[in-house]
């Protein structure tokens, strides 16, 4: 296929390059892409299938792969539900005009609520293809059969491809909710799971291959006719504006374009990559004073901070008359700090913005259909005239501000009128990156006579996680947007929204109340706050199970014991038994003359999964260190779509949180956020990775549920609860820092 | 600019280049040579690795001029489809990496290790690797990778 025969549509895209052709390739070069970006109706089952004359069939899907296996997993359910061989399926995800809008990826979703539609579309396809073959045949559905796409009536076989026969299907589904939440219905019904053939397999990950070989592309990789390079040059302090500009030794530059310079939104373009970097090295930007201060004791601020909202948890019982009356009270204040995704490729977005006609944005974004919202708002263009196509990238672990890269390339692109690929240097990454929010907790418990918690009042204190809003949707949550004055309009009191989190045990007197305070400054933050993988599940978890630890230390219970007798939830039960016992629990492992060693326990919930972890440490008594020796975690998230998948996963939440636990936290001084790179924002090394035991509890009679953060949510509690297993203090601020551990030994 | 030779993959080219542009960026923009990422620029997380006369360098901070007339193996130039390098078979077979952005400093730093030691002991491992960012977290597929592919040598046959 040429340039010349570039389509109309995406209907003739995709049937020019039906099948096989229709990877990756194609959908990087704009000269393949069809002219229009028109939405891709949900109602129609060919948006989301296509049957190939070489018997392929391309599925799209608004979802994207962002490291996890689920293109391998999507692609397992829709082989199972079509009968045909997994490696007949090609999936197409994230092009806002090849897929439909599921609102991308996030919040562990993918399995749990994007399987819905693909696995009904699928349902109803092959539901068409035997109304297909039963005309044809005028045999009745029910004495067809079909394997490997071919359908039998027992003495006649035909085809898929044969069938449709290169026509499309026109039926329509119905369809109920949107984004992630987004399902259809159609005529066909989805397999009992119990007779699963695909779906539950632990099939390799497609992805892996091209990337260990070396012959993936990723976004960092896309090339587009013409396309300069730029650099952005963020401000020195918060909410510092710019002064002057000096770019005359940027004209001296060979290769060196332009400066852009909007409100404080300042940027460099260039010819070539090296001459980005050298105008932005410099460049002389003089910037204003910071317009608000820092506060040098972030806890000490929080817990005096206004309010800017508050949510209140269902309450039980009476929690001041139980305390009142309780035996024993505990209290005790956490600590969790801001943290960066600090993701291991800075940020990179390619935009073409053209005067008429569609604009396309290549991005690693996890939600390419809000992003495409986001961009239209902030070229204040229509929706169709915007395109943004998914191209695998650094894992995100949340809006980790590829979004942001993509506004800057828009911003550069409309000023040059040429194609801009941005690359973000480190610094802008981790300086300026979103950021999960800082929060505090204060709690109160009163243990009864049998030494349970049978009061808790439970206070929460932090930024609202949603200043920016999950989805890059309006131009005024974009970095570039808020840099140039863009009012941000779609900011949420996120936490607020949820609720505050409590333990999940049986406490029969509660009282939950979660405060949010407004952000240091309104927009261009550094400090701005959204969703960090598990967004208030980590710290939460940290302050709530460690403090359970701390009851059932008061009340003299092993605290493996201690949580079983506090649960009635059997899978919780069951998760933490079965950790337990892979673990060989015990409450103390020994201590030697140099390291004091533990063990420790926590449970997490998380939408309908449960997760168990065992933690066991060394202290180095001299030094502060905390080494994690080993992670045992027991998991439950029902029906399991690729365990092996799913275990290299839970294995990578175990160990990028160890160094949440450990190391990981945003510093900053009165005027700027000071975590720039990989020294001052680090994060797990080779010499702090445990040894990780997975114990995986597959319920097929129950719907899958996430995977892709719970297993992040116990780990900081666990490794403390280690930690005072061990040095016999406890600690209640994150992260676990050798000077934290070695204040608290002294 | 002056011009310069540089041997990638066992293919000589020529390039114009400012002496002082990191070698990465010549790989990646001049030679479409992807597999070096930019992690840091700052030689702090190893996705930009290549090997250069066989030695794992950060090519972020490695100026192209000194790699002027030398061997330079990326990523792509360890194994192929076909004919997988070792530590590549073993790490698909371990399913070892979530987004794979820093697999390239990985996969070059264990062939540098194992070139030198077939037989990594675990600290061993530890040190070679502790210059390496992964952030997703991959970490143990990658060991267990390794370990595997320093079993399997001739060596640890013969002491088995």
């Amino acid at each position: 296929m040429t340039p010349n025969s570039a389509p109309s549509s995406r209907r003739d895209f995709i049937r020019n390059v039906s099948g096989g052709l229709l990877v990756g390739f194609a959908l990087t070069d704009s000269a393949l892409l069809p002219q229009a970006a028109a939405a891709v109706p949900a109602t129609e089952l060919d948006s989301w299938l296509h049957i190939g004359a070489d018997g392929v069939i391309s599925v799209f899907t608004g979802k994207v792969e962002i490291g996890m296996g689920v293109q391998t997993a999507l692609i397992q359910v829709l082989a199972e539900e079509l009968d045909v061989p997994f490696e007949r399926v090609n999936l197409v995800m994230g092009d806002t005009s090849m897929t439909p809008d599921q609102g991308g990826v996030g919040g562990s979703t993918t399995i749990a609520s994007g399987t819905k539609p693909l696995r009904n579309a699928a349902a109803t396809a092959r539901h068409k293809l035997l109304q297909m073959a039963s005309a044809q045949w005028n045999v009745p559905i029910e004495q067809l059969r079909v394997s490997n796409g071919t359908v039998t009536d027992g003495t006649r076989n035909v085809t898929y491809a044969s069938l449709v026969n290169g026509h499309d299907f026109n039926e329509t589904l119905t369809v109920q909710g949107a984004g992630s939440d987004l399902t259809v219905t159609g005529s066909g019904k989805p397999k009992d799971p119990s007779t699963y053939s695909i779906v539950g397999k632990a099939i390799p990950r497609i992805d892996l291959p091209p990337k260990i070989l070396g012959t993936a592309t990723y976004v960092t990789d896309v090339r587009v006719d013409g396309m300069l390079h730029g650099r952005v040059i963020r401000p020195a302090a918060i909410g510092a504006t710019v002064v002057n500009v000096d770019d005359s030794a940027c004209s001296k530059i060979p290769g060196f374009v332009k400066t852009v310079v909007q409100g404080a939104f300042v940027g460099v373009v260039a010819e070539n990559e090296w001459a980005a970097i050298r105008a932005a090295r410099n460049i002389k930007v003089t910037w204003s004073q910071a317009s608000v201060e820092l506060p040098d004791d972030l806890y000490s601020y929080m817990r005096s901070a206004p309010v800017k909202a508050t949510a209140k948890g269902q309450p039980v019982g009476d929690v001041d008359a139980a305390l009142a009356n309780s035996p024993k009270k505990l209290q005790a204040a956490y600590q969790w700090p801001f943290q960066s995704h600090a993701t291991m490729g800075p940020g990179c977005a390619i935009a073409d913005v053209r005067k008429e006609g569609v604009s396309t944005v290549w991005c690693g974004t996890q939600k390419p259909h809000p992003l495409q919202r986001g961009i239209a708002e902030f070229l204040q263009v229509p929706l169709d005239r915007v395109r943004v196509i998914w191209v695998q990238d650094a894992g995100s672990y949340g809006r980790a501000g590829h979004e942001d890269t993509a506004a800057d390339a828009v911003l550069l692109s409309r000023e040059i009128g040429k194609p801009v690929r941005v690359q973000w240097m480190r610094q802008d990454m981790t300086t300026w990156g979103p950021k999960g929010p800082a929060t505090v907790f204060d709690m109160t418990a009163g243990l009864g006579s049998d030494g349970l918690i049978h009061a808790l009042d439970f206070g929460t204190r932090t930024f609202s996680g949603g200043e920016l809003y999950f989805q890059a949707n309006s131009a005024g949550n974009l970095l570039a947007g808020q840099l140039t004055g863009i009012p941000n309009t779609n900011g949420v009191d996120e936490f607020v929204q949820w609720g505050a989190v409590t333990p999940p045990y049986r406490i029969p007197n509660l009282r939950s109340v979660s405060h949010i305070i407004p952000p240091f400054l309104a927009a261009g933050s550094p400090l701005r706050t959204t969703h960090l993988r598990d967004p208030n599940g980590p710290s939460a978890t940290f302050a709530a199970e460690s403090f359970v630890d701390e009851a059932a230390h008061a009340a003299g219970v092993d605290p493996l014991e201690y949580r079983l007798r506090s649960l009635d939830d059997a899978r919780a039960k069951a998760v933490l038994t079965a950790a337990g016992e892979h673990a060989k629990w015990e409450r103390r492992v020994g201590t030697s003359p140099k390291f004091a060693s533990g063990r420790g326990v926590a449970l997490a919930l998380r939408n309908g999964t449960y997760v168990a972890t065992v933690a066991e440490v060394d202290v180095d008594r001299a030094t502060g260190k905390v080494r994690v020796k080993r992670l045992v975690c027991a998991h439950d998230c029902g029906l399991i779509v690729n365990p092996s998948a799913l275990r290299s996963t839970i294995s990578a939440n175990l160990v990028q949180a160890t160094g949440r636990a450990l190391k990981e936290e945003v510093r900053f001084d009165k005027t700027r956020v000071t975590s720039a790179d990989w020294t001052s924002y680090p994060v797990v090394r080779a010499s702090d990775v445990p040894a990780v035991e997975i114990v995986l509890i597959n319920r097929p009679d129950v719907a899958s549920s996430g995977a892709g953060e719970p297993s992040s949510r116990g780990v900081a509690a666990a490794i403390n609860n280690a930690v005072f297993d061990a040095i016999g203090v406890r600690i209640r601020t994150a992260p676990l820092t050798p000077e934290r551990v070695k204040a608290a030994l002294a | 600019m002056p011009k310069l030779s540089l041997k990638v993959n066992g293919k000589t080219h020529t390039v114009d280049a400012d002496p002082e542009c990191p070698l990465l960026y010549v790989l990646r923009n001049d030679l479409e040579q992807h597999n070096p990422r930019f992690g840091c620029g700052l030689g702090q997380c190893g996705a930009c690795t290549v090997l250069v006369n066989n030695q794992p360098v950060r090519s972020c901070v490695y100026p192209v001029a000194a790699a002027h007339g030398k061997d330079i193996v990326t990523l792509e130039g360890i194994g192929t489809g076909e004919h997988p390098h070792p530590i590549q078979t073993a790490l698909i077979e371990e399913q070892a990496f979530q987004c794979g952005y820093c697999l390239n400093g990985w996969v070059l730093t264990a062939k540098a290790l194992l070139d030198k030691n077939p037989h990594p002991t675990d600290a061993q491992m530890e040190a070679a690797f502790e210059s390496l960012v992964c952030r997703c977290g991959s970490h143990v597929g990658i060991f267990n990778a390794v370990r595997k592919v320093a079993a399997a040598s001739p060596a640890a046959k013969r002491s088995a």
